[in-house]
C-alpha cells in the first residue's frame, strides 16, 4: 500500500526517483478514493510545472480530481496508454498506472516530501 | 452538502447499517447519508443492464393528498393529467410554478383513498410547503378550485421505506418472495400485496431504463426484505447499486435529474417534457405561462450530446456553436454502457437540432460534441 522506495506529497500522489527524473502517479488510497478512473488528461511533454501545479486531471466516474506535480520540472514522458486504459490507475496505481515522467529542476525537492512511513501516517491518522 | 455546512447530522435510511457493513462508500445527498457504490459504479451499472441491482431510496419523498377535493387539487398542481387515472395506475408529473419553473418532478400514484406523491428527496420541505400553500390559496389567487378544507396534504416521507430492484431479472427475482401476479402488473402500474411477508405497495416504475419494482414499505420492514431480495436475487446476480451507478443509468436513458438538468428557472418544454403538460386541461399552476413559451418558442432546449474528442462532460462547461457560448452543460459521465463520454445542456434552440455540431470548452480547451436524438442507449 505504500511502497518504501516512494516519496509522497499530501495531495496523494507519488514520486519514484530514476537518477534525475521522477516518474510520477496517484496512490492506491488516491484511486481507491476516486472509484472507476475513466479519463485521464494529461500534459503535453515538453511542458514545465511548478511543485504545486496542476499538471493533470484524472476523472472517475463521478468526480475530476486535479493532478498537481509534486516536484518542478519538465514532462519528458507521459503514460499513453492510459488513453485507452485509465483503469490501469485503479488495477496498478504504481506500476502500470504511472502518469507522467518529469526531468527535476531541482532533485533537492524530493526532500521536502513525505517517506512512506509519513505518508502511511497520514492516510491512516 | 449544505446540511453538513449547516450543522445538520446527515439522516439515516433505515437500511444504513445494510450498507456499511457491505462496505458501501457513503457520501452524503440531499441531507442523507446515502451509499453512493458498493463494489464500483461501472460494474453496478453493468449488473442492472445485464441481471439486476437492488437500490435503497428510502430518501425519497412520499405526500399523500386525500380528501373531497383531492383529485381536483392534484389536477391543478401538476401539469400532467391525474384526476382521470384509475386506482393502481401511476403517472410521472412536473409540479410547476405560475411562470412554469420546475418546483419539482414527481410520480404520482392512484390508491383506493388518496393520490400518493412521491418526489425528489433535496426537495421534501420545498414540496410540502408549496402544496399547502397552493392548497390555502383560492381561486383568482392562483389557487385550485377546491376548497382548502377538503384537501389533507400529509408527509408519510418518514414513515416510508423505498427498494428498488431494477434490471431484466426483477421479475423473475421478486416473484420468488410475493404472491402478487407480477405480469399482470404492467409499467407504471402497481398492487399492494405482500413481499417476504412485508406489506408493500409493488410498483413497476423505476429510474433505469430497465425492467424492474420499486417497493414502498414501512421503515422496520426494510432491512428484511432487502435481505430476502439479496438471498433470493443471488442466483441471479442482483447485487446492492448505489447512487453513482443510479445517475449513470439515469442519464443514459436522458432522463432529467432534479437540480441539475431541471430546477425552478427551467420549463418543463425547455427540458423536453412536453408530453406531461396537458394543455387540453381546464387549468393548472403554470398553465398560461406554458402556452406563452409554446406559441412563441422555447428559448433554449435540454439537448443530448456525444464529445467526439476526449474528454468528460461535466455539470457546468460553456457549450459553443460556431464560436459563440450557446449553453452549459447540465449533466455529463462516461456512459458505462457505451463506453462513450456522454451529455445533457441547455443550448439556445437553434442549436438543439440533433447533428448539430458543438464545442464543449473543458479546462480551458474546445471539445467538438454532437447533438444526438433520443436516448443514448436503447432498451
Amino acid at each position: 500500500m505504500y511502497p518504501e522506495d516512494l516519496r509522497y506529497n499530501k495531495e496523494h500522489e507519488w514520486v519514484r526517483r530514476e537518477n534525475g527524473r521522477a516518474r510520477i502517479g496517484i496512490t492506491h488510497y488516491a484511486q481507491e478514493e476516486l472509484g472507476d478512473v475513466v479519463f485521464v488528461d494529461l500534459p503535453e511533454p515538453g511542458s514545465t510545472f511548478q511543485a504545486g501545479e496542476a499538471f493533470a486531471a484524472v476523472e472517475s466516474v463521478k468526480a475530476v480530481s486535479d493532478i498537481f506535480a509534486p516536484v518542478s520540472g519538465r514532462v519528458v514522458e507521459v503514460n499513453e496508454a492510459l488513453a485507452d486504459r485509465p483503469e490501469l490507475i485503479n488495477e496498478d496505481p504504481y506500476g502500470e498506472g504511472w502518469i507522467a515522467v518529469f526531468e527535476m529542476d531541482d532533485p533537492s525537492e524530493l526532500d521536502g516530501l513525505l517517506d512512506a512511513e509519513g505518508y502511511r501516517k497520514m492516510v491512516e491518522g | 452538502m449544505t446540511d453538513s455546512a449547516a450543522g445538520r447530522t446527515p439522516k439515516r435510511t433505515p437500511l444504513y447499517d445494510e450498507h456499511v457493513a457491505a462496505g458501501a462508500r457513503m457520501i452524503e445527498f440531499a441531507g442523507f447519508a446515502m451509499p453512493v457504490e458498493y463494489s464500483g459504479i461501472i460494474a453496478e451499472h453493468k449488473t442492472v443492464r445485464s441481471a439486476a441491482g437492488l437500490f435503497d431510496l428510502s430518501h425519497m419523498g412520499e405526500f399523500s393528498v386525500s380528501g373531497p377535493g383531492a383529485a381536483a387539487f392534484m389536477e391543478w398542481a401538476v401539469t400532467n393529467k391525474v384526476a382521470n387515472m384509475k386506482e393502481g395506475q401511476a403517472r410521472y408529473a412536473v409540479i410547476c410554478k405560475p411562470d412554469g419553473g420546475i418546483v419539482d418532478d414527481v410520480v404520482v400514484y392512484r390508491r383506493a383513498d388518496d393520490f400518493l406523491i412521491v418526489a425528489n428527496a433535496a426537495n421534501i420541505e420545498k414540496d410540502v410547503a408549496w402544496l399547502d400553500y397552493l392548497r390555502r390559496s383560492w381561486p383568482g389567487e392562483g389557487g385550485p378550485p377546491v376548497n382548502p378544507e377538503d384537501v389533507v396534504i400529509r408527509d408519510l416521507s418518514d414513515e416510508t421505506a423505498l427498494i428498488a430492484i431494477q434490471g431484466p431479472r426483477s421479475e423473475a427475482v421478486l416473484a420468488r418472495l410475493t404472491g402478487a401476479d407480477l405480469s399482470a402488473v404492467r409499467p407504471f402500474r402497481f398492487v399492494e400485496d405482500r413481499v417476504a411477508g412485508h406489506r408493500a405497495l409493488i410498483s413497476r416504475t423505476g429510474y433505469t431504463g430497465e425492467d424492474g419494482f420499486e417497493l414502498y414499505i414501512a421503515p422496520e420492514a426494510a432491512v428484511p426484505l432487502w435481505r430476502a431480495l439479496l438471498e433470493a436475487g443471488g442466483p441471479d446476480g442482483l447485487v446492492p447499486v448505489g447512487l453513482g451507478a443510479r445517475d449513470t443509468l439515469r442519464l443514459e436513458m436522458r432522463f432529467p435529474l432534479y437540480g441539475n438538468d431541471i430546477d425552478e428557472t427551467t420549463t418543463p418544454l425547455e427540458a423536453g417534457l412536453d408530453f406531461v403538460v396537458k394543455f387540453d386541461k381546464e387549468g393548472f399552476v403554470g398553465k398560461e405561462a406554458l402556452e406563452r413559451q409554446r406559441d412563441q418558442g422555447v428559448p433554449r432546449r435540454l439537448v443530448g450530446f456525444k464529445l467526439e474528442g476526449r474528454g468528460i462532460p461535466r455539470q457546468g462547461y460553456p457549450l459553443f456553436a460556431g464560436g459563440r457560448e450557446v449553453g452549459r452543460v447540465t449533466s455529463g459521465s462516461m456512459s458505462p454502457s457505451l463506453g462513450e463520454p456522454v451529455g445533457m445542456g441547455y443550448v439556445e434552440a437553434a442549436c438543439a437540432e440533433p447533428g448539430t455540431l458543438l464545442e464543449m470548452e473543458m479546462r480551458g480547451r474546445r471539445i467538438p460534441a454532437r447533438v444526438v436524438e433520443g436516448r443514448f442507449v436503447e432498451r
